[in-house]
């Protein structure tokens, strides 16, 4: 038989279906990612020990590390399975859904807390309107550069999957929101909520729950620097929550 | 009594831009997106948006920027809305800036342009190389404001299935299918707009995203909505071959300077860097000496396969040509485009700063679409449709960044025209169509889930891929086209075989995408009888057996109608507006 990879995925055909592990046998091909091998297996769901099975169900678009959909636990680790190339992974590849987010199927995971937060700590610009009403603000190439790299971030939740504080006990916001906060606050523009997006991150949950322990920043697919942002937020959220206890 | 309300379907930039303006006008939006829309396929455009901004001292006009799409497109679009979006593109560039979308600045901190394919003026703004990624952030941001005010509810893992159209032939609402629950519902509105983007799929592997398969537009097709100019596809002259997608390589690269060779002797076995300048074969550069490298995407595709197929010059004898940015240093390639190189770096393995990346054309968009009239209307009352999922701004062929511009305006006049025409809407007659569309869909889903054929979707998928991009996309034969449609033919008949090896009720992604794919071979044959039958070549519609274009016989758009499956699409023509710009040869290896 030609060259093969194998893997291993665990399967749940719903939120309280029990899990189970499946090992797949494919062909390997050059250039194949994890996502192909799923598309294989989609084409041809069979185990490797001859067992009809069903499609995987899992989340995906682009296919090109920008959507942010395909975040998965590979190998034990948080990564986009587009990006994870079969050649760069030891093998049996080990597949399982991320595990801080609500099961769906497979390995399918519910997500949406992640853009809960970002309407609770309002992450946009409040334009007057739509209508055309001259050109923006001026922003200096280094503003820009400083920007730009923040709003790289795919929402795809790996800083939040790994975040030993992001968990049931403390409701802890995540990195992602707190960047994006610190995008916002850095708008000329959109500074003009500063003080709500900070009181937003002060109290449970917020962003002194982070316990420094830096996986967020190493997961990150987009390189986002989040400890740099979480660090800057935490110290605008003390002095924020200084501000408020003076005024009383 | 409550405002209307009003469906977009579609989260990219298009419906977005739509419900924006639905919910500044003080309109009800229920948004369905398959994916949450954060996630849309607009996120993929990288190079950037054009405007006639006029900001580098050139003399550009909005006429220039209007000249060059209409001659870009080879005369085939309606000149009327093309002027529209051309004139209200400086606007939008203006609205994105005010929204805080991180524009790429001058030292001034004034917006930066660059260069793109088909123009000779610096005319594209952009965000790094992911500008698709930041305006879709930018609007995604202000409908959520709009959802925290509740204007705006999103349906986000609902993908729609039909319109429910009533006795007189308006359409009263949509039914979608809970991608999770499998629930099979009807939701109603005063008017529908669809944003449902591009149909990349009905070639197996595209630049497109997973959810870009047509299906909602080929529903609407088979309910009696015209498709327009579907034969016109755009193959973009450099993507990265790849076993899942084909990977886009943006025409930004060339735009900042990149150069596209191969070498002169085929099979040349030295390492590339010593191959003197001397020993390449810079064929664009050669071919249009006054567009170069960023000559329109067709042009630069046919290149390329001239080269490879012709010429057999493809490096190492295989399908591929140099891209090469290794002569524009280090610091430059990361501030502009940092984006695309390290999608080169991830999935190729290579530093495309020292390596010249290795790249082949690849199916990246469809120009046709849903016919619309220039309300952004089809002819079904009530159903709109904005963005790549409609035909209106590109004729033959799109220039580089002129999508996202096009998907922003479409959106825009949708919106409001949109709830415009609700407003004047009657209250429909009895349960509008609702009851029967539920029972014809409810029809549908069991006969799949029930069927105890032999074919497994994804293949047959796998098969339509590989007909449709062999025979419709670069170099189309009348010969060949005709076997795609029997293919096609064959392919629906298996369908009726198709047996799902998931029969479940929960997140069944098999059923999903056979419905889909249902949709996909009905809209594969608009593309190929489209194909057939314009004898001529305009724009990416290239025949070598009538290689001149015809515009005697075919300056017309065509229009498909659905005649039910057996018979096929129904053609016909329609003239275009050319009331401002007079059709003239389009010729990018001479002055024009």
């Amino acid at each position: 038989m030609a060259k093969t990879v194998q893997f291993e995925i665990k399967r749940q055909a719903s939120p309280d279906a029990p899990a189970v592990w499946e090992k797949f046998e494919l062909e390997w091909r050059p250039g194949m990612n994890v996502i192909s091998a799923m598309m294989e297996i989609a084409a041809n769901p069979v185990t490797a020990d001859g067992r009809a099975t069903t499609p995987i169900t899992y989340d995906s678009n682009c296919l090109e590390e920008i959507c942010g959909s395909c975040a998965m636990r590979i190998n034990g680790k948080a990564r986009m399975a587009c990006s994870s190339l079969v050649d760069n992974l030891e093998q049996p590849i080990k597949v399982e859904p991320l595990s801080k987010f609500p099961l769906v199927r497979d390995l399918q995971v519910d997500r949406s807390v992640l853009f809960e937060n970002l309407m609770r700590v309002k992450a946009w610009v409040p334009v007057d309107g739509t209508y055309d009403l001259g050109s923006g603000p001026r922003v200096f190439p280094q503003q820009q550069e400083a920007n730009y790299p923040l709003s790289n971030c795919i929402s795809c939740t790996c800083c939040m999957e790994v975040c030993p504080q992001f968990n049931e006990d403390t409701n802890f916001v995540g990195a992602a929101t707190i960047a994006q906060v610190k995008l916002f606050n850095n708008h000329p523009t959109g500074k003009v909520f500063k003080e709500e997006r900070l009181r937003a991150l002060a109290g449970d949950g917020g962003v002194q729950e982070c316990g420094f322990a830096q996986n967020c920043v190493e997961v990150c697919p987009k390189q986002i620097p989040l400890t740099n942002a979480i660090s800057d937020v935490s110290r605008d959220v003390t002095i924020q929550v200084v501000k408020d206890f003076l005024r009383g | 009594m409550a405002g209307p309300r009003i469906i977009v379907v579609g989260g990219g930039l298009a419906g977005l831009a739509a419900v924006i303006k639905i919910a500044e006008a003080g309109g009800n939006v229920d948004l369905f997106s398959i994916v949450p829309v954060k996630r849309s396929h607009s996120v993929c455009a990288q190079g950037g948006i054009n405007a006639a901004k006029n900001l580098k001292g050139e003399g550009d006009t909005t006429d220039k920027h209007f000249d060059d799409t209409i001659y870009g497109g080879d005369f085939l679009a309606n000149q009327t809305p093309v002027k529209a979006m051309c004139e209200a593109a400086p606007g939008i560039i203006d609205l994105l800036d005010r929204m805080g979308v991180p524009f790429n600045r001058t030292p001034e901190g004034l917006l930066d342009f660059r260069r793109f394919g088909g123009t000779l003026y610096h005319r594209t703004a952009f965000a790094g190389a992911t500008t698709g990624q930041q305006l879709l952030y930018a609007l995604d941001e202000q409908v959520r404001r709009y959802e925290a005010d509740g204007k705006v509810k999103k349906y986000e893992g609902w993908e729609f299935l039909s319109a429910v159209i009533d006795s007189k032939g308006t359409a009263r609402g949509i039914t979608a299918l809970n991608l999770r629950s499998m629930e099979l519902r009807a939701f109603p509105a005063e008017a529908i707009i669809l944003a449902t983007g591009g149909i990349g799929a009905i070639f197996g592997k595209s630049t497109n995203s997973v959810v870009c398969t047509g299906s909602a537009q080929s529903a609407v097709f088979q309910q009696g909505a015209y498709y327009a100019n579907g034969e016109f596809i755009q193959v973009h002259p450099t993507a990265i071959p790849g076993e899942d997608k084909l990977r886009l390589m943006s025409e930004s690269a060339r735009g900042e300077g990149g150069r596209v060779w191969v070498p002169r002797t085929p099979g040349d076995k030295r390492p590339i860097k010593q191959i003197p300048e001397s020993e390449r074969f810079y064929f664009l550069e050669e071919w249009y000496p006054k567009y170069g490298n960023l000559v329109p995407r067709d042009i630069a595709t046919r290149a390329i396969h001239k080269v490879v197929y012709e010429n057999h010059l493809g490096i190492d004898g295989q399908p591929m040509v140099y891209l090469d940015l290794t002569h524009i240093d280090r610091e430059t390639l990361n501030r502009k485009l940092e984006g695309i190189l390290e999608i080169y770096e991830k999935f190729v393995g290579d530093d495309p700063r020292e390596i010249p990346m290795k790249i082949f054309p690849g199916m990246h968009y469809t120009m046709g679409g849903l016919w619309v009239d220039f309300n952004q209307m089809t002819n079904i009352p009530g159903i709109f449709a904005a963005g790549e999922c409609e035909y209106q701004y590109h004729g033959a062929n799109r220039l580089g960044a002129n999508s996202l511009v096009s998907c922003i305006f479409g959106g825009f006049r949708s919106g409001p025209n949109a709830l415009a025409y609700a407003k004047s809407q009657t209250a429909a007659e009895g349960d509008g169509g609702v009851a029967a569309e539920i029972a014809r869909q409810t029809e549908i889903n069991n006969k799949l889930l029930k069927n105890e054929g032999t074919e497994n979707p994804f293949k047959l998928w796998r098969e339509l891929g590989e007909t449709m991009s062999k025979h419709a996309t670069v170099v189309r034969y009348n010969k060949g086209l005709k076997e795609a449609d029997q293919k096609i033919v064959e392919l629906q008949d298996r369908f009726k075989k198709v047996n799902l090896s998931d029969k479940s009720q929960w997140a069944n992604t098999s059923f999903a995408f056979a419905r889909q794919l249902d949709n996909m071979l009905e809209l594969s044959r608009v593309v190929v009888h489209g194909a057939i039958l314009r004898d001529e070549s305009r724009g990416a519609h290239y025949k070598p057996d009538f290689p001149d274009r015809n515009d005697e016989k075919f300056l017309k758009t065509t229009k498909a109608g659905f005649a039910g499956q057996i018979a096929g699409p129904k053609l016909e023509f329609e003239e275009v507006d050319i009331q401002f710009i007079k059709p003239r040869p389009r010729r990018y290896d001479a002055t024009k």
